[in-house]
């Protein structure tokens, strides 16, 4: 008996919604096995990993403001990758966010005007597009591989943080250590329920993915984003204006992500630190092609990728297990999805002693 | 000498145990929780190491009375306040946070859960169940500084610092102060390398210094990277925060050890019989939080008894690292000859004593 794969002709639908679902079940499958092999009880540890997290309310708060850099980042992307615009430097542009967005909580430290947290929000989203502007305008004007500059930004967006945070945005009555003063409460995002650190910008990363899919599905610049990314000669043809869809999908990602940033320290941080995060830009790419590149998709990515990290924790301390897991659960998934895309295109037979027939079909 | 401390300790430890057992009955079999919260990975060297270290002679001291629990590589941002708060709520007693950057997280849930007692290392806000601690590292250094004096034939230091905070630019003075007293010929040329751990830009700035003539490369950061290239280049290098002398055992000179097992111990013991309460403690050679690593080989024996004799001093507090007189960078003097630096000029240092290249970022 032979495993065979069959081409299937056109892409299976189906298939697509289906294959990320099978994937979780063989990273679930895979990890119970993990867990089996490393001496413990692997329902426990699945328990202690996916559900113990998020079983109370603080915990799915936690939920949120983990994955709220991490979608925010990855819609933004996502746009992008769909045109062939492959914006590699969110990292950067949410480091710009927080630079700008939380410098003016520092400026305008003593006030508590209303408008400051609206104020810091603009900010912050101009300082990632400014920051994604200049890999926009390489692009365009020298044809420089969009990749690289956005990457190399990256690390000048880190220096540069690092240089403020060590000189002007210094807290004055902090020894000289590089942090900021403590935000002011003007300069803080509002909780959203009491008792967990759930912030105003998880509602609004929940507003951009709706935004998102509604342009994305159904407007004419979303479909301009679609043709351009599938073929370009077309798009041509057609009349779309490349240059327009690249400024407009790199803006984008680079506002976003510059949100996502001043989200960051002006919610859970609460202050201006020489590491803002964790590498959530560049997380945010697996983010957003687990999910599909489609803003629905990208939320459930987002969240998965997000138990993935508070599910580590939690079984480091209940079970005392190294933080490597975190890691090889994000990778198993990222195997297995990559792993079963092959069935959007090919069918599994089971052949019985592969016969004649069936390979001259084949071929 | 160890074994002995945990001895000792253990058999108070029963004692004391055996006195609850009689007053409390049950309540005494509830084992104590300790948390530990890790920046980077435990590995086998470096700064998590060591910390872990003292978690394990916590459970070496206590045995059964204690459990203890750890999250390594815990990043310094958004992700330590939930991560702290988790070892808080699960029923831990007392938590040490391992890093500058998790203090005001610490603060923040200390705030929520008066009842459970935190540590913040080499920080300097407390609060009623928020104790710091930090050793005196730079004591080391200036150990350090008489071994580059005396070993170094190009009077050029290579210097690898991390970020320029207080902690790393007080390494720096205390070393320069104690290399020119035994060789005012020499200098000290300083690299920042951004990271507290990156092997990469660790090995490429030694490597930097070394063509730049310097002999002895010192690091204010972790990874063996330094001590590698030096080994490979034929010059010397001072280990840091573990013994580093397995990686490259011809250049190393020394390490600077943390040791933080005998203050995990005191700190568990407190919390177990009710007498903790909020501290800072800043701890020297005298107070056994770090020591020098051993001497290599190749450094002739009167200079070793010459650091002896400064770290012996140094215990008994007839030598300062910080003694004056003291001149900056410009040969302006900032410390009068007869003065020494008080703790509080030492904890926010940000500036160079001569003998130091280049400016200080600021």
């Amino acid at each position: 008996m032979l495993l065979k794969l069959e081409p299937r002709g056109e892409t299976s639908r189906a298939m697509i919604y289906l294959t990320p679902l099978l994937a979780i079940l063989l990273t679930l499958i895979m990890g119970a096995i993990l867990f089996a092999l490393l001496g413990h009880n692997p329902l426990e540890a699945m328990y202690a990993f996916f559900i113990s997290p998020i079983s109370n309310s603080y915990g799915l708060g936690e939920l949120a403001v983990k994955a709220t850099p991490l979608i925010l980042c990855a819609i933004g992307l996502a746009l992008g990758f769909r045109a062939n615009v492959w914006n590699i430097g969110a990292e950067g542009q949410l480091t710009l966010g927080a630079i700008c967005g939380g410098g003016l909580a520092l400026w305008f430290y003593d006030s508590e005007s209303v408008f400051l947290l609206p104020a810091m929000a603009l900010a912050g989203a101009l300082g990632g597009l400014a920051w994604a502007a200049i890999p926009a305008f390489l692009k365009l004007r020298f044809n420089a591989n969009e990749i690289l500059t956005s990457l190399m930004l990256t690390y000048v967006a880190t220096l540069l943080l690092s240089l403020l945070v060590h000189g002007p945005y210094r807290d004055p009555d902090g020894f000289n250590f590089p942090e900021s003063r403590l935000f002011a409460d003007s300069a803080l995002l509002p909780v959203m329920v009491e008792g967990t650190r759930l912030h105003l910008g998880a509602a609004v990363a929940v507003f951009v993915v709706l935004v998102a899919w509604l342009v994305v599905s159904r407007s004419f610049i979303g479909f301009q984003i679609k043709v351009i990314g599938l073929t370009p000669a077309a798009a041509g043809y057609a009349g779309f204006r490349h240059h327009s869809l690249v400024w407009l999908t790199l803006l984008t990602g680079g506002a976003l992500a510059g949100l996502a940033g001043l989200f960051e320290v002006a919610g859970p941080i609460g202050q201006i630190t020489p590491v803002i995060s964790p590498g959530y830009g560049f997380t945010a790419i697996i983010v957003a092609f687990v999910g599909r590149l489609h803003p629905i998709g990208i939320l459930g990515a987002g969240l998965l990728i997000a138990l993935s990290y508070l599910g580590g924790e939690t079984v480091q301390i209940e079970m005392g297990l190294p933080q490597a897991v975190t890691g090889v659960f994000q990778g198993m998934l990222l195997f297995f999805l990559l792993a079963c895309d092959v069935l959007i295109r090919y069918r599994v037979r089971w052949s019985i002693g592969a016969s004649q027939e069936a390979r001259g079909t084949a071929s | 000498m160890i074994q002995g401390v945990f001895k000792t300790l253990g058999a108070t430890v029963g004692a004391a145990a055996l006195g609850f057992a009689v007053t409390l009955g049950a309540a005494s079999a509830e084992p104590t929780k300790v948390g530990f919260v890790y920046v980077g990975p435990i590995g086998d060297h470096g700064w998590t190491y060591r910390h872990d270290k003292g978690r394990l002679a916590i459970e070496e001291a206590f045995g059964d009375k204690v459990e203890t629990s750890f999250v390594e590589s815990v990043p310094e941002g958004a992700d330590a306040e939930r991560v702290i708060r988790k070892l808080a709520s699960s029923g831990h007693d007392l938590i040490f946070t391992t890093s500058f950057g998790y203090m005001n997280p610490t603060v923040k849930v200390a705030k929520q859960f008066p009842n459970v007692k935190f540590e913040h290392a080499t920080g300097y806000k407390r609060t009623k169940n928020v104790g710091t601690y930090a050793a005196r590292f730079y004591e080391g250094r200036t150990i350090a500084g008489i071994l580059a004096g005396r070993m170094t034939k190009s009077n050029v230091i290579g210097y690898i610092g991390s970020f320029p905070i207080p902690e790393v630019v007080r390494g720096i003075n205390a070393f320069t102060l104690a290399l020119r007293k035994v060789n005012p010929e020499a200098e000290v040329k300083v690299v920042w390398v951004n990271s507290w751990y990156d092997p990469g830009k660790e090995g490429d700035a030694a490597k930097a210094l070394i063509d730049q003539g310097a002999d002895v490369i010192l690091q204010h950061t972790d990874s063996p990277a330094p001590l590698q290239v030096a080994q490979e280049r034929g010059v010397f290098a001072v280990g840091q925060a573990s013994d580093m002398t397995h990686f490259g055992p011809k250049a190393h000179l020394t390490s600077i050890v943390d040791i933080w097992d005998g203050y995990y111990i005191a700190k568990t013991k407190a919390v177990m019989e009710g007498t903790w309460s909020s501290e800072d403690t800043w701890g020297g050679l005298n107070a056994g939080m770090l020591s020098m690593a051993t001497y290599n080989e190749a450094i002739p024996a009167e200079v070793v008894a010459e650091a002896e004799a400064a770290r012996v001093a140094i215990e008994d507090g007839s030598l300062h690292p910080f003694q004056g007189p003291i001149m900056d960078q410009d040969g302006k003097e900032v410390v009068a000859a007869d003065a020494v630096v008080e703790d509080g000029v030492l904890l926010s240092m940000d500036w160079y004593v001569q003998g130091v290249q280049g400016k200080l970022p600021k």
